[in-house]
């Protein structure tokens, strides 16, 4: 058996079609079977609700008397992308305000205007025969706007990675807060009602199918920036009316340390035509399977710390090396469900026609890494060869000795393998003098804990590690841990030369 | 039930809390201190019936003791039920029920203060603003 677009749009007209979310599907499916299943459902919608980075906003302001052609533009303090036509300018929701950082940006400007709140416009510009005014300054509500059109690059992921951290200290990213020592989990992603989980090999998803964004009627425009479908991590671009959104599905969010997102709610209905619409839009939270990423390690290529599916995420708790961690996610699977819901009472009562694409997506793309022409400066090539190192068991005074010699602040401890156990200072060395109490020996005084860096690791992490740990010097150890240099704050000075930067 | 305790310490370092505990004979759980040079501040839990015992111990010594009861504030309109609080809290004050709303139980909380440095939606608070 096979179903017509048109037959269901009929059916949609008449107030018949049946229609179900992708979260009732799979029971529906288990209970009728795949023909049954095609012969009773007509529809089924889908929806998310998560952190969404790449969002935004195009606004035509209307023109001032005298006019201005609007160089740069802010909106409360949040600098808005205005090399467009002249009141022509695009807010992007991460964008950060000048004046309050991470607590307001792109994303909170976009919620205060759906709520209806005034904005605070302010642009200027240098001036022109047709546009003489330089500066202005005004009140802006989303209804004196002649349009406000949310175009989103990435939406909608079909599914993401969940984060854990292995460090020991706490890292703040754009998946929240990931305590040390694989101390939680995150994850985003609404799972079993996720739009493209539902539609796989982009069957029905494409250019020109409407779309619930943010409380309104919306359109798929294409494939998603980044989109990689053939790997499973297809992505959408989408548009919508900012002015007919609602602030219940559009909300602004920090993520602490890291900086402004927006929250979008984004559900697709898709049409059952076929047994195969059958069989996609039946998956499970069970059937979606993620990586735990260790975001401890500062690479594109972060190791997996081991494979989960949603039902696991989503209960509560997940094993990490034979350890219970908990999970926390940053996305809301009940307002995912409030949209799926939503989309679904507006096909039910007829407000909703269904099409299909008028242009497909290549379900088989891959995004790849970006390439890089200019390899940037790693730690082997600005580090000190010359390094002097003192074994544990030496006395206190020929640590001394060696730094005076070395004219270093820093002493790299090694045992007798040669292998790095410790670092010693001038300040403990100073501190050993004024407090002789502790031991004669280097290994009574020196600092077990080491903060290393690595040959090949790229200067800009070794500099962060710096920062954070608030030292001066760090040993670098090739993979046995023997120590082949040190780089300290005085190396840094190598990449000023003009050799790194042009 | 949980109380909070402020002493001062600069009248030497007296063991209020051991004290306490060896004049009450009720056993303290410390669940969070913080303690300088001149002043103390200590979270406890004790048993709801020793409440009136030990508050009052803690008082003749001249510790100040205010019963801790909902002290984190959800913003119900800025909540928008994501979970992240859940697996940061200590005290897994925060859980979702079978329909994915957040339930919250305040008494489990010790105010470490994560989850409302972290909450995405700025939507929990202590109560009194501190």
């Amino acid at each position: 058996m096979q179903k017509t677009i048109q037959q269901i749009n009929e059916r949609i007209r008449e107030g018949n079609a049946r229609v179900v979310t992708a979260e009732e599907m799979p029971s529906i499916v288990a209970e009728l079977g795949e023909e049954g299943a095609l012969a009773e459902v007509d529809v089924v919608t889908t929806g998310t609700f998560g952190a969404m980075c790449s969002s935004g906003c195009f606004f035509n302001f209307g023109h001032a008397d005298p006019p201005i052609r609007m160089e740069r533009v802010w909106l409360n303090d949040v600098e808005a992308h205005a090399g467009l036509a002249a009141v022509d300018a695009y807010l992007g929701a991460t964008q950060q305000s000048t004046t309050r950082e991470e607590n307001y940006g792109g994303a909170h400007v976009l919620e205060d205007l759906i709520a209806g709140r005034s904005v605070e416009l302010r642009a200027i510009s240098r001036g022109t025969d047709c546009y003489p005014r330089r500066t202005i300054t005004t009140e802006l509500l989303l209804e004196s706007c002649n349009q406000a059109i949310m175009v989103n690059p990435r939406n909608g992921y079909q599914r993401y990675n969940a984060a854990v951290n292995s460090t020991d200290r706490v890292l703040h990213t754009y998946m929240g807060m990931l305590l040390p020592l694989c101390g939680n989990v995150t994850y985003s992603g609404a799972g079993v009602l996720n739009p493209l989980a539902n539609d796989p090999h982009l069957r029905f998803i494409g250019s020109g199918v409407p779309c619930f964004l943010g409380g309104t009627q919306g359109m798929v425009i294409g494939e998603g920036t980044q989109s990689s479908p053939g790997g499973g991590f297809g992505t959408l671009m989408v548009t919508g009316d900012l002015k007919d959104m609602d602030t219940d599905y559009i909300r602004a969010a920090t993520m602490t340390g890291y900086g402004v997102t927006l929250y979008v709610g984004l559900g697709i209905p898709i049409p059952v035509l076929d047994i195969e619409t059958v069989r996609n839009t039946a998956v499970r939270d069970e059937d979606i399977w993620v990586d735990i990423i260790d975001y401890g390690v500062p690479t594109r290529a972060r190791p997996s710390l081991g494979r989960v599916n949603y039902a696991m995420l989503r209960s509560g708790h997940v094993e990490i090396g034979g350890e219970d961690v908990r999970t926390s996610s940053l996305s809301s699977f009940r307002r995912a469900r409030m949209v799926a819901c939503e989309l679904k009472e507006w096909v039910e009562s007829g407000r909703l026609a269904l099409c299909l694409p008028t242009r497909p997506i290549d379900p088989h793309k891959k995004a790849m890494p970006m390439r890089e022409t200019v390899q940037g400066p790693r730690v082997l090539q600005i580090m000190e060869r010359r390094v002097s190192t003192i074994g544990e068991n030496e006395p206190i005074r020929d640590a001394a000795v060696k730094l005076l010699k070395g004219e270093t602040n820093h002493l790299p401890v090694v045992d007798r393998e040669g292998i790095l156990v410790g670092i010693v200072t001038t300040y403990d060395i100073s501190k050993a003098v004024v407090n002789p109490g502790k031991g004669k020996f280097v290994k009574d005084i020196m600092r077990r804990k080491v903060i290393t860096t690595s040959p090949e690791e790229p200067v800009d992490i070794a500099v962060q590690k710096l920062e954070k740990y608030n030292i001066s010097a760090l040993p670098v150890v090739d993979g046995q841990k023997h120590v082949v240099g040190m780089l300290t704050a005085m190396d840094l000075g190598k990449l000023f030369g003009g050799r790194w930067l042009k | 039930m949980k109380l909070l305790v402020t002493f001062s310490r600069k009248e030497g370092k007296k063991p209020i809390i051991a004290q306490v505990v060896k004049d009450t004979g009720v056993l303290v759980n410390v669940e969070r201190a913080l303690i300088d040079s001149s002043e103390g501040e200590a979270l406890i839990d004790i048993p709801d019936e020793s409440c009136r015992v030990v508050k009052d111990r803690l008082a003749a010594l001249g510790a100040t003791v205010r019963i801790l009861e909902e002290e984190i504030l959800l913003d119900e309109t800025e909540c928008v039920e994501c979970g992240a609080c859940i697996s940061i809290c200590p005290q897994e004050v925060f859980t979702f029920d079978e329909e994915w709303r957040l339930q919250m139980d305040a008494k489990k909380c010790v105010l470490c203060g994560r989850c409302i440095e972290i909450c995405p939606h700025r939507a929990l608070s202590r109560r009194g603003g501190g």
